[in-house]
């Protein structure tokens, strides 16, 4: 018998198609949660939003609480769904919220502030996403939760309702 | 109670399936004729579903919520209407009409087929059953829609406000409808290949189900872009999320099985391909439903995030997949005397090219879709997709694709050349011309965007003169390829000319802008059954000295607690003026947003153009050339 190369190609492809969904399905797929745990944060230096000041990141994590560093856009729409619980979570005492604007326009930054309300206390403009990747970011939105210079948390994609209560359960 | 009538039925409904497979393989291989039988319990089945269907609505209405299902999705403040649609707005439900959709379209594929060999009846008839027995056992295992609740609550958990839309209410039966006929498709391909029945006979019949499900399809994903539209408050209509995108698959898929039929049906070629296909389709359907279903990707259509069910669904679907597959290369014999009598200008070579166009359209949005899941299982990077990818890779190929399908209009079958020349010639240099002088005044790629609109005007032009030296003889063709063309120049115009304005305004304060002036002019609180409305008033002054009056409104939901923005629309011809209101920190102030976008109106003119070709065709007795 002719052995049929062609099908049993296809099949094997169909069957690598087939893992990887499998996989897929157990894999959760906007948590990356212990991807980074206990690394120092980055050094770097950023303008202020609003402000004509440069900063840099060893004042603002000076105080000895916990800061909450978000990367966000006013064009990414995930951001948005996350954006309740920012403000939520900017009523916490001793949790600061650092956003850093990720190639925006600040205009729109500033609308989208306007819309949703600012939950932030500092904002740090990232026009070229270099300070972004300084933290090892894969995109927008990501959080990293800090205390003592040290990021303990780092989540991937919007904050949702579990998310958030981890953070609100390790800052408490 | 209507709950319980519900359940039974469905399980009779099951165990309907069992005896039609029994029955019809003993009809299969003794006797001639169709059993009698088959088609009664065919019957029967599709009325368990019905009736289980009907239960679940009724315990809707009622607002029984003892009732999981409608404990989770309703709520007793929710209008009637909203309570009927609120059955089919979550994920038991919409399996559940999905099921009905199936023992509906295969009842009626026995009664219309009677023309056609019994093999391939039954054997059509086996191949549906087994999808259905497996939506069946999905259904009942993992998605059972009348699971109780005890003790009964008092209220429900109310159906997402966002989802309490007109549009929306029907748009999932339709698509629903567009997805299940091409499982007709597929139970039929298999069985026409495993009797060797791929013949014109059969082209001819699968056609009119292909132009169905097509239909629907389209329309059904034309309702969901309107909704998205007025809704989501964004103000676009095609946002490349990946839930549009399975849609979308399938209907490209089915457009180019569409072409190829015609094809078989004229000539007997491309039978491979229209297999291909027809197993296509209804595998990117299903891979669809797995990839919303499961909750392996995230999206406003995502409704449970439950791995069993994803399991199931991906479990079942390379069964069929591997069965589709073996069926193929086993039963399937290519002839190959037709294959090489192919003229370059003729018009299945032009039918054949538009198909490769096609395939690598659906090659891109599959990739866009799942290559993020891919290279996060493998590698555990996260990348996002998002419409530049889709924009550079499908717009320049459109220009060849636009092109194609023009001259394609103008050849004949088999052999041919292309028909009156000059006026062609003529017809493309207007073109030209009209978009050099169009593009001239946009400030975008001129070079790129000058050949695309005079390709899309080529068609244009075309088309609307074939209307008038054809008349009817071509009408179907005609009338959809013309819409594709509108399609195009809408979506290219609206995309340039679109204006937008985001500004903050107090009651009683004015805006000036360089083209008009906004005023905030009232604003007024009401409270209507199942939410608070907030209905703003705004004139906008335009410079041409005419006054619009527009009424966004904010809408509070009591149940869940959200509010949604609902956009305020002024169409008209060649115009829409489209305005959505947000509240803002202080609370004095409203964000608005004020888009102009032009054209709106037409791009759905122009899908339902092209649907209206396919429905115009499916009443006509004969294709003609």
């Amino acid at each position: 018998m002719k052995v049929k190369f062609f099908p049993f190609f296809l099949s094997l492809i169909f069957l690598l198609i087939f893992i990887v969904f499998f996989k897929g399905l157990n894999k959760s797929n906007i948590y990356a949660p212990d991807n980074i745990i206990e690394k120092k944060v980055p050094s770097f230096s950023g303008k202020l939003f609003n402000q004509e000041k440069e900063v840099n990141s060893s004042e603002i994590f000076a105080e000895k609480k916990f800061y909450l560093v978000n990367i966000w856009a006013s064009w990414c729409i995930p951001c948005r769904e996350e954006h309740s619980f920012l403000m939520e979570l900017n009523r916490i005492e001793n949790l600061e919220i650092i956003g850093i604007n990720y190639k925006d326009k600040t205009d729109n930054a500033k609308s989208f502030l306007n819309e949703l309300k600012n939950p932030y206390d500092l904002i740090i403009l990232d026009k070229n996403g270099t300070i972004s990747i300084e933290w090892g970011a894969y995109g927008v939105p990501e959080t990293f939760l800090i205390s003592d210079k040290n990021i303990i948390k780092k989540i991937i994609g919007p904050l949702n309702t579990d998310s958030f209560s981890e953070i609100k359960d390790l800052v408490r | 109670m209507p709950s319980i009538i519900g359940f039974y039925s469905l399980n009779f409904g099951l165990i309907i399936s069992f005896l039609i497979i029994f029955f019809s393989i003993k009809n299969f291989k003794n006797s001639d004729n169709l059993d009698k039988k088959i088609v009664i319990f065919t019957f029967l089945q599709f009325l368990f579903v019905i009736i289980s269907f009907i239960g679940l609505i009724l315990s809707f209405v009622n607002s029984d919520f003892s009732n999981e299902t409608v404990f989770n999705h309703s709520h007793t403040t929710k209008p009637l209407f909203y309570k009927i649609s609120g059955t089919w707005g979550n994920h038991e439900g919409s399996l559940l009409l999905w099921l009905l959709v199936l023992t509906l379209f295969i009842f009626i594929f026995l009664i219309k087929s009677n023309t056609q060999p019994k093999k391939y009846r039954v054997l059509t008839l086996l191949f549906q059953q087994v999808i259905i027995i497996g939506f069946f056992i999905f259904l009942l295992k993992t998605s059972n829609p009348f699971n109780y609740v005890l003790p009964k609550p008092e209220e429900g958990l109310g159906l997402n406000p966002i989802l309490q839309d007109p549009a929306l209410a029907i748009h999932p039966p339709i698509l629903y409808l567009g997805y299940v006929g091409s499982s007709i498709i597929f139970s039929s391909a298999l069985a026409a290949t495993s009797t060797n029945y791929l013949s014109k006979e059969w082209a001819k019949h699968i056609k009119i189900w292909v132009l169905i499900s097509w239909i629907l399809l389209s329309l059904g994903i034309l309702l969901g872009s309107i909704w998205a539209y007025y809704e989501l408050g964004w103000g676009g209509f095609w946002f490349w999320d990946p839930v549009e995108n399975v849609s979308l698959m399938p209907w490209l898929a089915l457009i180019t099985l569409l072409h190829c039929v015609i094809v078989m049906e004229k000539r007997l070629i491309l039978t491979s391909w229209a297999v291909i296909l027809s197993i296509a389709t209804f595998s990117l359907s299903m891979c669809g439903t797995f990839l919303v279903r499961s909750g392996i990707l995230n999206s406003v259509h995502t409704f449970a995030n439950d791995p069993e069910r994803g399991l199931f669904i991906l479990v079942f679907l390379f069964s069929l997949i591997f069965l589709s597959l073996f069926i193929f290369f086993f039963f399937h014999k290519t002839d190959n005397k037709n294959l090489n009598s192919f003229n370059l200008f003729s018009k299945e070579t032009s039918i054949i090219v538009n198909n490769w166009f096609m395939m690598y359209f659906l090659s891109v949005v599959l990739i866009g879709t799942i290559y993020p899941i891919f290279l996060d299982v493998i590698s555990s990077e996260k990348i996002s997709v998002g419409p530049p990818f889709y924009h550079k890779l499908i717009i320049p190929f459109l220009i060849p694709f636009l092109i194609a399908m023009t001259l394609g209009l103008k050849l004949k079958w088999i052999k041919s050349e292309i028909k009156d020349k000059k006026n062609l010639i003529i017809f493309f240099l207007i073109s030209v011309l009209i978009s050099i002088l169009i593009v001239r005044n946009f400030d975008t790629n001129f070079l790129i965007y000058t050949v695309l609109i005079s390709s899309a005007f080529f068609l244009f032009f075309v088309t609307v003169r074939d209307f008038f030296v054809k008349k009817f003889s071509s009408f179907s063709q005609n009338i959809s390829h013309f819409g594709f063309s509108l399609l195009i120049l809408s979506i290219l115009f609206n995309n340039f000319l679109t204006n937008e304005t985001i500004i903050n305004l107090k009651l009683g304060q004015t805006h000036v802008a360089e083209k008009f002036i906004i005023k905030f002019e009232d604003v007024n609180q009401s409270s209507q059954k199942n939410y608070e409305s907030v209905v703003g008033k705004f004139s906008v002054k335009n410079n041409d000295g005419k006054t619009d009056i527009l009424y966004p409104e904010l809408r509070i939901y009591n149940q869940p607690n959200i509010v949604t923005s609902e956009a305020y629309i002024k169409t008209n011809f060649f115009l829409d003026k489209f305005m959505t209101m947000n509240y803002v920190q202080n609370e004095e102030y409203f964000n608005i947003r004020y888009q102009t976008k032009p054209l709106m109106l037409w791009i759905w003119i122009s899908v339902i153009l092209i649907s209206l070709g396919g429905l115009t065709s499916l009443f006509k007795k004969k294709y003609e050339s």
